[in-house]
């Protein structure tokens, strides 16, 4: 199935883009779709442990099963306010 | 009154907003405690030229959404305002607007106070400072909205 993956902030200068499809197998989660993102570019995978995850725009666990057509967006740590 | 926008902040539309909610509440409104965040001029010992901020626009509402929901679980008369600016700003803008409307002027300080320290835990906004001699992003928290121990820290700072 085909999901669309979003970048944020120095996830998305790393990236050195903001928004693609990728295809993942059925069944596929979010950290599935974010293993799929790190094997593309490596230099993202130091932020393992430290990134949140949103699906169609509302907070996931990386648990989280995706369906075709899914919005799902790294987050990097937040620097708000 | 809760947004993101890359317009430039002013205290007065958010207080209109929530003193008019309050007034009906209760007792009534009797006090707004505002704060506003705004670009200072050095960090960590750097000399900073302007910022850019960068926020996922839906995910933030909805986490203002769920500190003012919070909020009211606390204190159930309150009404709060947060309005989180975007694009480049330079030294002395404001960053962030904030006002708790209340009955007395304790909660309404306790309110904004806990607002802003939720915001700076959980909401999709990043902070990317350019120097003379470079930039940074700036990385804060790891978001998560779930985080008890986090929304703890945050309640006991705002009733401290």
């Amino acid at each position: 199935m085909r999901v669309t993956v979003r970048l944020f902030a120095r996830l998305r200068e790393i990236a050195g883009r903001e928004s693609w499809d990728i295809e993942v197998p059925a069944g596929s989660t979010a950290g599935d779709a974010w293993a799929s993102v790190t094997a593309g570019t490596p230099a993202l995978a130091p932020f393992d442990r430290a990134i949140s995850v949103a699906v169609n725009a509302s907070f996931a666990r990386m648990s989280r099963p995706l369906s075709e057509g899914d919005d799902v967006a790294f987050l990097p740590p937040v620097s708000g306010g | 009154m809760l947004a993101v926008t890359p317009a430039p902040l002013s205290i007065d539309a958010l207080t209109t907003a929530v003193e008019g909610v309050v007034r009906l509440r209760g007792e009534g409104c009797g006090a707004l405690a505002s704060f506003l965040g705004v670009v200072r001029a050095t960090h960590q010992g750097r000399v900073v030229q302007y910022l850019d901020y960068e926020a996922f626009d839906a995910l933030a509402v909805r986490t203002f959404e769920q500190i003012r929901d919070e909020a009211r679980a606390r204190w159930p008369e309150a009404e709060l305002a947060i309005v989180h600016r975007t694009g480049r700003l330079q030294i002395g803008d404001a960053s962030i607007a904030i006002v708790a409307a209340t009955a007395h002027r304790a909660d309404a300080f306790a309110v904004c106070r806990y607002a802003i320290e939720r915001v700076k835990q959980i909401t999709p906004v990043w902070k990317h400072e350019f120097f003379a001699d470079g930039d940074a992003w700036v990385e804060g928290a790891v978001a998560d909205p779930q985080d008890e121990d986090a929304r703890e820290k945050a309640m006991a700072i705002a009733c401290a």
